[in-house]
């Protein structure tokens, strides 16, 4: 029982980057964990995308053909129980993504997997792996190891392991044969975007981003009229978007838009990690929050302890 | 209809916060406590449910200490019929990860027998995302995570599920089943204050693991995972402070802004 077993993913035919994150990860680990790496990709289209997986390091590409044409969540819980029982991996890593994170658990709590989620480092001791992830909404961390467990699955977190190229590398390809039919207990009725506003904030040089600490939405006036009289072109967090005060066009985030303007001036906003996935690579991050241990500090290149209406006051009158 | 609705009382650590010296935990003192957001959003789902089928029963469960019974009480205020605290002296410094929390969860929500369970996508504390979709694995339940639309269609339910950037998948899915909720589905309501106080007289039972048929190292070895260390995060090079008063920030601010767009 030996080796790492890779869970790439794809979505709508197309390998999702994340795949090569956790490839670049695995490789880490490979020495430790009896030398041995595979990939596996669930998908109805998967011996397609098994050259791009075949990268350097890795021993063998896994294609599981699934009966159905989209993701399902329980026939990927089958497959991998599958996988896990035929494979006898010792570690499965897997995304921490919204895909993953609708089985993974489920196949984690009913085989007794070692199991964690969300894990941003990795290590290895004592004979098995370790894993480090956030606490206390990231203010904390937190290190974990998985005694007495024989196969430990572990989600992580995107865009925080570096990617290797795609392939083709040297490792055969290999088609499992894995009995899923009947198993989907969920009816695919179609995919819908998110609608465009009369904003693309992916293609502005200069955000300038609002968030909780707007606190009412009467308030986001004063913040749209600033960014205008700033040139900045003006996008949100995700809570004012919850709270229908701004359209989802202008949500910067996992679930809105990934940004990379030149210049990104976050007030009030204290910087959850999904936030920060949709804006760390800013060319300049600039950060506003009356908490000074605001998780937005630690990506930010300029920071300030300020009130965001004061500032805004000074802000204006500094435009002239 | 009956749904349950599983809740957590969550810490969030406060400006004074402390480690503990060992590195294993943090000062107790400098933790407050509130109902998981998140949790606000399933259980609004679930009270929606009940009131559009204009009959049903809406159960919300948690496992913690005294400290969690707020929650429940804040649950019932809201409109939940009765609510159901699991804790037990085997729990206690044991720090229960979200499938040991889970394997709890199951024993008590499969005697419930629902039509619907109702988590939130994750708590604001541990951000596992894990603890819904566990206990939908121990109980066989189907499952949809994520979910940032619902609709009731007779026996079966029309859900969103929000994927990565934007996208959205519309999925149908036969009860029973378990979803994980995300924020933003509904607007939450807020109780009354005299549904605070009449919260009180709504049953809120405690059971132990042994009232549920398990023991301590049932859940032990259900538990997916030993904290070994927790510690300050490496913050790197971080961001530079500026200081001064709000003026210099300001001006300091657009002039940064003026040389960065060049």
């Amino acid at each position: 029982m030996a080796g790492i077993l890779v869970l790439a993913e794809a979505r709508r035919g197309e390998l999702r980057e994340v795949s090569f994150e956790l490839i670049g990860a695995a490789l880490e680990l490979k020495p430790y964990a009896g030398d041995r790496l595979v990939v596996a990709l669930l998908d109805a289209g998967a011996p397609g995308h098994a050259a791009a997986l075949a990268a350097d390091g890795v021993d063998e590409v896994l294609t599981v053909t699934v009966p159905v044409a989209q993701f399902e969540a329980h026939v990927a819980g089958r497959a991998l129980e599958a996988l896990i029982e035929q494979e006898a991996p010792e570690l499965v890593i897997a995304a921490h993504s919204i895909d993953a994170l609708g089985f993974a658990p489920a196949v984690a709590a009913s085989q007794g997997l070692g199991f964690a989620s969300d894990v941003t480092g990795l290590g290895w001791d004592d004979g098995g792996p370790v894993a480090m992830r956030g606490a206390y909404g990231d203010k904390l961390i937190a290190e974990y190891d998985f005694p007495g467990k024989s196969c430990t699955l572990l989600l992580l977190r995107a865009g925080t392991f570096a990617a290797v190229d795609a392939g083709p590398g040297s490792a055969p390809a290999r088609a499992v044969e894995l009995e899923l039919s009947e198993l989907a207990r969920t009816e695919h009725l179609g995919y819908e975007e998110v609608a465009e506003g009369d904003v693309d904030i992916t293609k502005a040089d200069f955000l300038l981003s609002i968030g909780r600490g707007i606190e009412e939405q009467d308030n986001i006036a004063q913040f749209k009229e600033l960014a205008q009289r700033f040139g900045a072109t003006l996008s949100v967090s995700r809570p004012l978007v919850d709270a229908g005060w701004m359209p989802g066009a202008r949500q910067v985030g996992q679930s809105g838009k990934t940004v990379k303007p030149r210049v990104y001036l976050a007030l009030g906003i204290s910087g959850a990690v999904q936030h920060l996935a949709g804006m760390r690579t800013a060319e300049t991050i600039i950060a506003v929050n009356t908490d000074p241990e605001a998780p937005i500090f630690s990506v930010a290149h300029y920071g300030a302890v300020v009130d965001m209406f004061e500032l805004a006051d000074e802000l204006e009158q500094a435009l002239g | 209809m009956k749904i349950v609705v599983p809740v957590k009382q969550v810490a969030a650590l406060d400006d004074e916060c402390e480690l503990l010296g060992d590195g294993s935990g943090v000062d107790p003192d400098g933790l407050e406590w509130e109902l998981n957001e998140w949790d606000t959003f399933s259980l609004e789902a679930a009270l929606a449910l009940r009131e559009a089928a204009g009959e049903g029963e809406v159960v919300a469960i948690t496992v913690g200490d005294e400290e969690a019974e707020e929650g429940l009480l804040s649950a019932l205020a809201k409109g939940a019929d009765r609510g159901l605290r699991i804790w037990d002296d085997e729990l206690a410094g044991a720090a229960p990860d979200a499938l040991a929390v889970a394997r709890v969860l199951a024993a008590a929500v499969g005697r419930e027998s629902p039509d619907l369970v109702l988590c939130g996508v994750q708590s604001s504390d541990a951000v596992n995302s894990a603890t819904g979709v566990a206990l939908a694995g121990h109980l066989g339940l189907a499952h949809v995570a994520v979910v940032k639309g619902l609709e009731r269609d007779g026996s079966a339910l029309t859900v969103e599920r929000e994927l990565e950037g934007g996208l959205v998948e519309r999925l149908r899915v036969a009860l029973p089943a378990l979803l994980t909720i995300q924020t933003g589905i509904n607007e939450p309501r807020y109780a009354t204050l005299r549904a605070i106080k009449q919260a009180r007289q709504k049953p809120l039972e405690l059971q132990t693991l042994a009232d549920l048929g398990l023991d301590g190292a049932q859940v032990a070895s259900a538990s997916g995972s030993r904290r070994r260390r927790l510690a300050p995060p490496d913050r790197g090079g971080g961001a530079e402070m500026l200081d001064g008063s709000i003026a210099e920030v300001a001006a300091r601010i657009a002039s940064l802004v003026k040389e960065r767009l060049g």
